[in-house]
């Protein structure tokens, strides 16, 4: 008889076999989810063709912008909203948008760089507004991550979080996760305000403050958890959960364990134990 | 009645029936709590013996049995393996205290992992090692115990209740209301010492809770940098920050009432209707400065600070307890349990250009309270 | 085959240090007698659920270790000190002496770090296994006479735990729990009448934040509550070692005796590994799962605040019932009341805590119940209060969920006000139905008692008749089983309406509203199940059920599917 079949119908055996189950559909879950988002490149250069630019437009914003970016009945006028708006649009992916009227959300994106600064220089140069910054700009080298973590707890973690793991808004709307912005897409979000978020001006939150916020964002979210797992970073919710359904849940089975009726060697007789 | 007289018979006396004592024998052994009185010539029960309260047997085959033998040692070797992987997780903890330091993230995270799992797998094999001891080692006794009445016999209730009651007589408790009286009187002060030595613990409230540091012409400063803010810097609609007092940026005591969420709207946007409460106007477009608003940051439903703010549907959202503003017409409640809109800033600019407060808020800041009004 | 508990491999002596000790202590203290009675032979019986109430027990053994290592490190101070410890991402920053030695026992002593997870993993484990600890006496019942002072006391233990953790995760004074200490004060402020402002202002020396709350919090957290806690555990461990634990109905067990094992080495072993399991258990939490980590969350400042602002579990339902409610202020002759405060601060926690202090009373009141009871009752078989369990659990969970609503919105994508709409219907209409559904359910189960034991167990063997149709086997149930399920007790109908002498007067009991309402209450209390096999022969069951289909009909009745005795149904 094999190894196998001779421990079959052990009491361990529901139990390992049970094991065994789950750890194979980790595993495979483990490899078959993607870690999601695209690498979302810093902006290249400040040479925008104008032109190649209206064309991309024309061809794939304007049916819900309009021909002049003027704006229709799906979507917003563009003028005066700047190349820094187009740049964190489209480069998360979230223009062109899926559905009118909805929450976008980061996306996989479907333009290359080179084309996404070209519709921006277009946007830009009907009517202005703020520009995509440079990457000195949104460099982190020297930044205040002590100064950004005080920014950020009173301007940010109300609606993206404490460690910027996200959060909810009314109506359905979320703040999103910022484990994968850029620092100039985490830049470009607080210079012009996108959808929900409000606008942090260069007046409000000076240009250092704003490299003191990316510098502790991006510090957070690659920051080891000393603990162990971080349980999604949310707070006593998930640590409830845990303590409930491992900690209290493994113990329940132990006392379990600890108090089974004892299956000892016994003589062949009537079944069940017999008192005196 | 001839329980009293048996009693009060053996008081300051030897019980009858204990045996008569020499000088330095020591006395028949002490009731102990909850045995079954001693035995006593006058029909007390017995001392109950360990046959009539306990019974034990083994289930299963007897320990000479071949089985039962290659059993025992295959266990034996069991919790063995398990009690030597303890002692060598154990070793582990102390290398790991000594060999692993901390004072960075990445090393507080090695050494935490290092002593967390040495001590939880000396303490796990030790826990297996005994449950195995235990459940393959050991015989499989069953027992059974008796209990006993717990409510105490009739006789020595009322036993007890006749010393009470020639006790309290003899105290004079019930004889003498003056003493009786007058004790309750003298110590009726020293319950009221505690009440009155904490009174020191915090200073009465007054009327603090009605006002906050911001005053005439203080400037609004940003959270974080500390700058004042012109209008002009503060000119993209939808904007919002958070804003702390000119003098107070540290002062956790006032920014507990004092912190201030500024923003700007486009133009029509705001519809600040003229508000009144009684006779005080709280709120008004006349404390607006080029579409800026200015509104306590402090919840008016348990203090919060207010500071999600929806520029899409102007909305500001408390994360606490989800109570929402309406921001363009004067942070009006639309949900949520608080009560009463956010108090307004009345905002100005100064001789330099800077946003300052006109005076302080019209009505109290923050969570309502009795002496509101 | 059992046999008398003697083993013959006694043949060696006791060590001599030790009988020496024992004589030595036995000259001087007596209780040899004592020592074999209550601390060798004790028989403590063997359910699992009996060890729920150990889990709080060891766990708060843990905390009183763990707690006084951070104690040796922990500054009670709110004093303001710039940083400049190992934490590099807040150096500079101002913030209190408490928080800064908190970030100095996580980062810079060995092993600080997880001592402080393992005593706030330890904490948390407290609560909840305090929680299913009441649940399970509860359910079975084990809080009837003569156990009704315990049950009291271990409602005072659990009122303390809350407190003792609230105050406990607040001294580190960060951003998390500084946010629930200001709603703390606001609900005192705000929702106490008359005298909430000067509570306040009382407890925290002033206006919020003050510098008193975290070092009076930390006379309170690490003296005054543990100390009491501690009298409290001492009680109740006494009364219960006392009066013997309860058992769970079997075979032998009878409520004159407690079947098990032995104390000495059985329980005394098993006791021990279990302590070393939850102890191994919250080790092994705090090295794989992060717990608390303030350096994420940031000092307090009163400016700021983050989504996802939960108190730990346990405070869950005071944090949905402030969440629930809609707004409620009355304003008069210049004095407000805010009901959309008080009323959460009050009203959940009178109903649970207060409700379970006098169910024991209620019951009583109801059943008429009031004899000894040392044998607990399965809970199917008291329909009504497990109903009334469930209910009140329902209550609490559906207010607890409601406390983690934006995380609930965010993670199950649903609209952040429909998750409080839903909360609002449910905390009423929950509880009503889960009663009703549970004690259908118990009553079901309870006909599956009787049926099995008129009918036996379906044996899984499948057998053709000689005319050609199958049947599945029946087995009586054995002496074990039938224990376990006979061991209802039936309970007693009061007077009630109807109960008339023949002059029309009605028993004493009956009278007025509340001898209805008492009347009322009995019969529900009384609705049961009887085992008999009753109603057989005229077709209807006691309970007004028709008599449906041959598998009703006993054993032994002649067309019906069980073997008669004597057949195939011993192996």
């Amino acid at each position: 008889m094999s190894w196998i079949n001779a421990r079959r119908r052990r009491p361990a055996a529901g139990y390992a076999a049970l094991l065994l189950g789950l750890v194979v559909v980790a595993l495979v879950y483990g490899s078959l989810t993607s870690r999601g988002g695209t690498e979302a490149s810093a902006a290249v250069g400040a040479q925008q063709d104008i032109t190649a630019g209206k064309e991309l437009f024309q061809a794939n914003c304007s049916s819900c912008h309009g021909l002049e970016a003027q704006g229709t009945s799906q979507g917003p006028s563009l003028i005066g909203t700047g190349a820094a708006a187009v740049y964190f649009q489209m480069s998360t992916g979230r223009m062109p948008a899926k559905e009118v009227g909805s929450e976008n959300e980061r996306k996989p994106v479907t333009f290359s760089p080179r084309q996404i600064e070209d519709i921006a220089g277009y946007v830009a140069s009907l009517g202005g507004g703020p520009e995509i910054p440079t990457p000195e700009q949104v460099s982190t080298e020297g930044a205040d991550t002590a100064r950004g973590s005080q920014l950020f707890s009173a301007n940010c973690a109300q609606c993206h979080g404490f460690a910027g793991a996200g959060g909810a808004l009314t109506y359905g709307k979320d703040a999103p996760p910022l484990t994968e912005s850029t620092p100039t897409q985490i830049y470009t979000a607080m210079l012009t305000g996108p959808e929900s978020m409000p606008v942090f001006s260069d007046g409000a939150l000076s240009p250092q403050a704003k490299r003191d916020i990316i510098a502790y964002i991006t510090q957070t979210r690659v920051e080891p958890n000393p603990g162990g797992f971080s349980l999604g970073r949310t707070g006593p919710v998930t640590e409830g959960l845990v303590i409930f359904l491992g900690g209290l849940g493994f113990l329940v089975l132990i006392s379990m364990w600890i108090t089974a009726k004892r299956r000892d060697p016994r003589p062949t007789g009537p079944t069940g134990t017999e008192r005196k | 009645m001839s329980d009293m007289e048996e009693t009060e018979g053996a008081e300051g006396t030897e019980s009858p029936g204990a045996p008569h004592r020499v000088i330095g024998t020591p006395p028949p052994s002490p009731r102990l709590l909850g045995s079954a009185p001693v035995a006593e010539e006058h029909g007390a029960v017995a001392l109950v013996s360990d046959s009539e309260e306990f019974a034990e047997h083994i289930d299963g085959l007897p320990p000479d049995d071949p089985e039962v033998v290659v059993h025992g040692r295959r266990a034996e070797r069991v919790v063995a393996a398990c009690f030597i992987i303890a002692f060598i997780a154990g070793c582990g903890f102390v290398a790991a205290y000594v060999g692993l330091g901390v004072h960075t993230v990445d090393k507080t995270l090695r050494s935490n992992l290092a002593l967390g799992l040495s001590m939880s797998v000396t303490l796990l094999a030790l826990g297996l090692g005994t449950l195995i001891w235990v459940r393959h080692l050991m015989p499989n006794v069953e027992a059974t115990q008796q209990r006993h009445d717990l409510r105490s016999d009739e006789k020595e209730r009322q036993a007890t209740e006749a010393y009470f009651k020639e006790g309290t007589a003899n105290s004079q408790f019930v004889k003498r209301p003056l003493v009786r009286r007058t004790l309750m009187l003298g110590t009726l002060p020293l319950l009221a010492a505690p009440v009155v030595l904490l009174r020191d613990m915090g200073p009465q409230p007054g009327t603090s809770l009605r006002h906050t540091v911001w005053s005439p012409g203080r400037r609004l400063l940003v959270q974080g940098t500390n700058r004042p803010i012109t209008p002009a810097e503060f000119s993209a609609p939808g904007s919002m920050i958070t804003i702390v007092p000119d003098g107070y940026e540290d002062n956790q005591d006032a920014l507990t009432k004092a912190a201030v969420i500024l923003i700007k709207f486009r133009p029509g946007e705001l519809r600040i209707p003229t508000r009144h409460q009684g006779s005080t106007l709280v709120g008004t477009m006349n404390w607006t400065v080029d579409n800026i608003v200015a509104y306590s940051k402090i919840c008016t439903h348990v203090g919060c600070p207010v500071a999600l703010y929806e520029q899409t549907t102007h909305h500001i959202l408390c994360p606490c307890h989800q109570s929402t503003f309406e921001a363009t017409t004067g942070a009006t409640v639309i949900f949520g349990p608080a009560s009463r809109p956010l108090p307004q800033l009345p905002l100005t600019t100064d001789a330099q250009g800077y946003l300052v407060a006109k005076r302080d808020f019209t009505e109290p800041v923050g969570p309502s309270f009795w002496e509101r009004g | 085959m059992s046999r008398p508990a003697v083993n013959s491999d006694t043949d060696f002596e006791v060590s001599k240090p030790l009988k020496g000790t024992a004589g030595w202590l036995d000259d001087r203290f007596g209780g040899a007698r004592g020592v074999r009675t209550y601390l060798l032979r004790k028989v403590y019986p063997d359910h699992w659920s009996f060890l729920l109430g150990e889990i709080a027990l060891y766990s708060f053994i843990i905390l009183l270790l763990t707690g006084t290592f951070l104690s040796f490190f922990f500054v009670p101070s709110m004093t303001e000190v710039t940083y400049h410890g190992s934490y590099m991402k807040l150096d500079g920053i101002k913030m209190s002496e408490a928080y800064a030695s908190t970030l100095r026992i996580s980062f810079d002593v060995r092993g600080g770090l997880l001592i402080r997870q393992i005593h706030h993993w330890a904490a948390d484990l407290f609560v909840a296994s305090l929680m299913i600890h009441m649940l399970r006496v509860f359910f079975t019942g084990a809080y009837r006479k003569p156990r009704e002072v315990n049950w009291l006391i271990g409602i005072g233990l659990f009122t303390l735990a809350l407190i003792e953790g609230l105050f406990g995760y607040s001294l580190p004074d960060d951003q998390l729990s500084g946010a629930g200490l200001r709603i703390f004060e606001g609900v005192l402020q705000g929702g106490i009448p008359i005298v909430g402002t000067y509570l306040a202002y009382f407890l925290f020396g002033g206006p919020f934040p003050g510098h008193d709350i975290v070092p009076r919090m930390y006379v309170i957290h690490i003296l005054l509550i543990p100390a009491i806690l501690l009298a409290l555990i001492t009680a109740h461990i006494f009364i219960m070692f006392w009066q013997k634990h309860t058992q769970m109905p079997a075979k032998g067990n009878t409520e004159r005796n407690v079947t098990g094992q032995p104390s000495y080495p059985y329980f005394i072993a098993k006791t021990s590994a279990w302590f070393i399991f939850i102890f191994g258990a919250l080790a092994l939490l705090s090295t794989f799962a992060q717990i608390n980590p303030i350096w994420l969350y940031g000092p307090y400042s009163p400016v700021a605040i983050s989504s996802a602002s939960q108190p730990d579990f346990y405070m869950g339902i005071l944090e949905g019932s402030l969440r629930v409610m809609p707004a409620w202020e009355w304003n008069f002759l210049g004095h407000t009341i805010t009901f959309s405060v008080l009323i959460p601060f009050i009203a959940p926690l009178t109903i649970i805590l207060g409700g379970a202090a006098v169910w024991p009373w209620f019951e009583r009141w109801a059943t008429g119940d009031k004899t000894f009871h040392h044998i607990n009752d399965r809970p199917r078989n008291a329909p009504v209060r497990t109903g009334i369990g469930i209910a009140a659990v329902v209550f609490y969970g559906v207010l607890w969920i409601e406390g983690a609503n934006d995380v609930v919105a965010d993670k199950l994508q649903i609209p952040l006000y429909t998750v409080t709409w839903i909360a609002r219907v449910a905390v009423i209409a929950g509880p009503i139905i889960a009663y009703f559904i549970t004690k259908r359910i118990c009553l079901g189960l309870q006909r599956k008692d009787r049926n099995e034991l008129l009918h036996g167990y379906e044996s899984g063997i499948i057998r053709q008749l000689p005319d050609g149709e199958f049947i599945e086997v029946h087995q009586p149930v054995n002496e074990e089983r039938l224990a376990v399920i006979e061991a209802k007790k039936v309970p007693a109908l009061l007077p009630g309406p109807g109960s008339e002498d023949d002059n029309g007067v009605p028993a004493p009991s009956a009278r007025g509203v509340l001898g209805k309402a008492r009347a009322a209450a009995n019969r529900a209390f009384a609705e049961t199940i009887p085992l008999e096999a009753d109603g057989h022969g005229n077709g209807h069951h006691g309970n007004g059920h028709a008599v449906t289909g041959e598998e009703h009909e006993a054993v032994g009745t002649p067309g019906s599917t069980a073997l008669p005795p004597g057949e195939g149904t011993e192996e």
